[in-house]
């Protein structure tokens, strides 16, 4: 296939030979790989800046009805949403370049203060949502491909169907109904109980991670009611991406259990399941580090879901509260922030595929 | 001869008896043992879900914004009985009717997404894939930063846009089938696009070309023809994210007014309440129905998908005999856009097998 596309006439082959020629370079790889997130955080701030523009301004969406139309242009007017889209645009994108982006519309607060303070809630729902995901995925993936096309096998694999096909939030909403409605176990939602939320309150640096301002002061009831507020949601947004680490890791492992260094173990006696857990297992986890990056993506999109089933105050539950008020500048920074997230995460994790398999650099 | 040279070369050889060109018929043959299961299972609840759609209003107890009949109002929250099987909603309708109706709005969201997301994004990624240049390079550019970004967020965005939030049925389900197609143009753009770039060195379109035949023509009836292989695949594995993706527009109050039509998604969201004060009924049956529709067309995409790679399909000896299998599915969450090939996607088109997936160079 690689000699019919060398072998098109036209420009492709010249372009082709040039990069061929710098082939090699680690260096030049990150580079061109780092320039890539510019234009693709460009992207979607655009899109979602025109977007938000067409679906009308957020004076109107306060007080639409409430006040005469003369006064609500007016308001229009002064806070500068009849402008020209193009001028508003430019005078935006000037203020992220320098690293402002503004002041929320609705409750009038910095959006770098608002990202950080949701932003960590979400990063803390998202790694504990991930330690789930390793902790149900790779184990069962490991069983699955052990008991290959065996009942163990088919069962798993319709456990991970089923963790992709049940919407975060559906199970979110069985879990609260089991484990806290019913069995009374755990707290139905939100990210702490007000008793704790006051202690940490009070610490003098506190950093936004309850689990780690918890952990500052010094009170395990503090750190057992923010971790057993942790669990539910965890539960609910982990299984979504257990899912796809199961499949992933037993697509792996049967790969790499047909190896040829794998028969040679196998031939010297080693059993079964060291075979598994000592030669085919380490392998198999590889692939699994360039799909976190996609990973990432589906675990913010599910975070929206699941922050709204349990309350939890995150950078998503507070999305669709902008985005209901047409709050443009939260709603704008918000999406600059997760392609950011988004785009590093895929940039750090292709630097690290490369890193260990110098085929993807070239 | 001139007739004789004029046809196309990219005839097949050999014509398929018509039971077997007939997509899943083909693929059922095919199957042996545990795939078989699955594959039957998936179609059995894709054709339940299918028929209910259709014969929603005779088999629907009651109406979907129904909230009284002759013996008075339903009542709000009324648990399970002979009157309402699955009991009746915070809002007082009944929940059997609204799972039932629901399959309709959700099978017109699905048809309509998925099939505007083919158009558009085979159309794309054939102009693009067959002229190359400068637009290709954007195209690619912006696809890949829209594939990589969260698509519910998106969505919402798209939503808000279109509809502003609320809207009737159809302007509920044309909104929310639009917000979807977006997010879903990129797919499909990526995997003909590939395919469109290697069929574009193939021997029969350069032949087309010294014959004289024109741009439109090559692109349409020799390149087109041969890179759809996948598009079922896509086509199914999409209808359910589809699915999900209205739900979750639902679910957060985007979607599509009670009154209107009935939705899944929202109905689950006015269960949120309920589910604290122990009501279960009115979250757990749209909520099964949900699972269960994608559950089924999963497991058809699934078992096509592994039906197509030879490597996959249910021979135990051979599978474990070719070794290790790249990671070519194009399931949920796939190694599509993941891209083995990093950067190479974007820059050279020698990182595409022939599916049209990428794989490492």
């Amino acid at each position: 296939m690689t000699s019919t596309t060398t072998a098109t006439t036209g420009a492709d082959p010249v372009r082709k030979r040039s990069t061929r020629s710098s082939g090699g370079s680690l260096g030049r790889y990150i580079l061109i790989r780092a320039l890539l997130i510019i234009p693709t955080v460009f992207i979607l701030v655009s899109v979602v800046f025109l977007l938000m523009r067409s679906t009308g301004d957020p004076i109107t969406a306060k007080l639409g009805g409430q006040v005469p139309p003369d006064q609500l242009a007016e308001r229009i007017h002064e806070a500068g949403f009849d402008r020209p889209l193009i001028v508003q645009y430019l005078e935006y994108m000037g203020g992220v370049f320098t690293g402002d982006f503004g002041m929320t519309i609705t409750d009038n607060r910095p959006v770098t203060e608002v990202l950080f303070t949701y932003g960590s809630a979400t990063a803390e729902l998202a790694f504990y949502a991930l330690l789930v995901a390793f902790a149900v995925g790779i184990p069962f993936g490991l069983i699955a491909a052990y008991f290959r096309d065996k009942g163990q096998d088919a069962l798993l694999r319709v456990f991970a169907i089923l963790c992709y096909a049940t919407p975060v939030f559906f199970a979110g909403l069985l879990l609260k109904l089991v484990f806290a409605v019913w069995l009374k176990w755990l707290p139905v939602a939100g990210r702490a109980s007000t008793g704790s939320t006051i202690e940490m309150e009070f610490l003098p640096n506190k950093t936004g991670f309850y689990t780690i301002d918890a952990i500052m002061t010094g009170d395990p009831a503090v750190l057992g009611d923010v971790l057993a507020h942790a669990v539910l949601p965890a539960i609910a947004l982990g299984l979504l991406t257990a899912g796809v680490f199961l499949r992933l890791v037993r697509t792996n492992v049967i790969g790499t259990l047909g190896t040829d260094y794998v028969d040679a173990a196998r031939s010297r006696g080693v059993a079964e399941s060291r075979l598994l857990r000592k030669h085919a297992y380490r392998p198999a986890l590889i692939p699994i580090i360039t799909v976190i990056g996609l990973q990432i993506a589906l675990l913010l999109g599910g975070a929206v879901l699941t922050e709204t089933t349990f309350e939890w105050k995150g950078l998503g539950f507070q999305l669709v509260e902008y985005i209901q008020a047409r709050d443009f500048v939260a709603v704008q920074g918000i999406v600059a922030l997760l392609a950011v997230i988004v785009a590093l995460t895929n940039f750090i994790v292709d630097i690290i595929a490369a890193l260990i398999d110098p085929r993807v650099r070239y | 001869m001139s007739t004789t040279a004029s046809t196309p070369v990219a005839a097949p050889v050999q014509k398929l008896r018509l039971r077997d060109r007939i997509p899943v018929v083909h693929q059922l043959r095919q199957s042996v043992g545990l795939q078989r299961g699955m594959l039957v299972t998936g179609l059995v609840v894709t054709a339940i879900f299918v028929l209910t759609a259709i014969f929603a209003p005779l088999i629907a107890p009651y109406g979907f914004a129904q909230l009284r009949d002759v013996d008075g109002p339903f009542g709000s929250q009324q648990p399970p009985s002979a009157d309402h099987l699955f009991g009746t909603t915070v809002g007082g309708y009944d929940v059997l009717s609204r799972v039932i109706w629901g399959a309709q709005t959700a099978i017109l969201v699905i048809i309509i997404a998925v099939v505007l997301s083919i158009f558009a994004g085979v159309l794309l990624g054939l102009v693009s894939g067959y002229f190359g240049g400068w637009l290709d390079k954007v195209l690619v550019v912006v696809c890949d930063a829209i594939y990589s970004f969260p698509s519910l967020l998106l969505a919402i965005v798209m939503a808000i846009a279109i509809s502003g939030g609320q809207s009737n049925l159809w302007g509920g389900v044309l909104a929310a089938a639009l917000s979807i197609t977006v997010v879903f143009i990129p797919q499909y753009f990526r995997v003909i696009r590939a395919e469109t770039v290697r069929i574009k060195a193939e021997a029969f379109v350069e032949s087309a070309k010294v014959l004289g035949a024109s741009n439109s023509r090559i692109m349409f009836r020799h390149v087109l023809r041969n890179a759809t292989r996948t598009l079922p695949l896509i086509f199914t594995l999409n209808s359910s994210e589809a699915l999900l993706t209205l739900a979750g527009l639902g679910f957060l109050g985007f979607g599509i007014e009670p009154t209107a039509a009935a939705e899944w998604g929202y109905d689950l969201n006015k269960a949120l309440s309920d589910v604290t004060s122990g009501i279960w009924w009115t979250s757990l049956y749209p909520g099964l129905a949900i699972v269960l529709v994608v559950l089924g067309i999963t497991l058809v995409g699934e078992s096509l998908n592994d039906l197509a790679d030879p490597r996959l399909r249910g021979r135990r000896r051979v599978a474990q005999s070719a070794g290790v299998v790249a990671e070519t599915s194009v399931v949920p969450g796939g190694t599509l856009t993941a891209g083995p090939g990093g950067l190479a996607g974007l820059e050279d088109e020698a990182t595409f097998d022939e599916h049209g997936i990428e794989v490492k160079p």
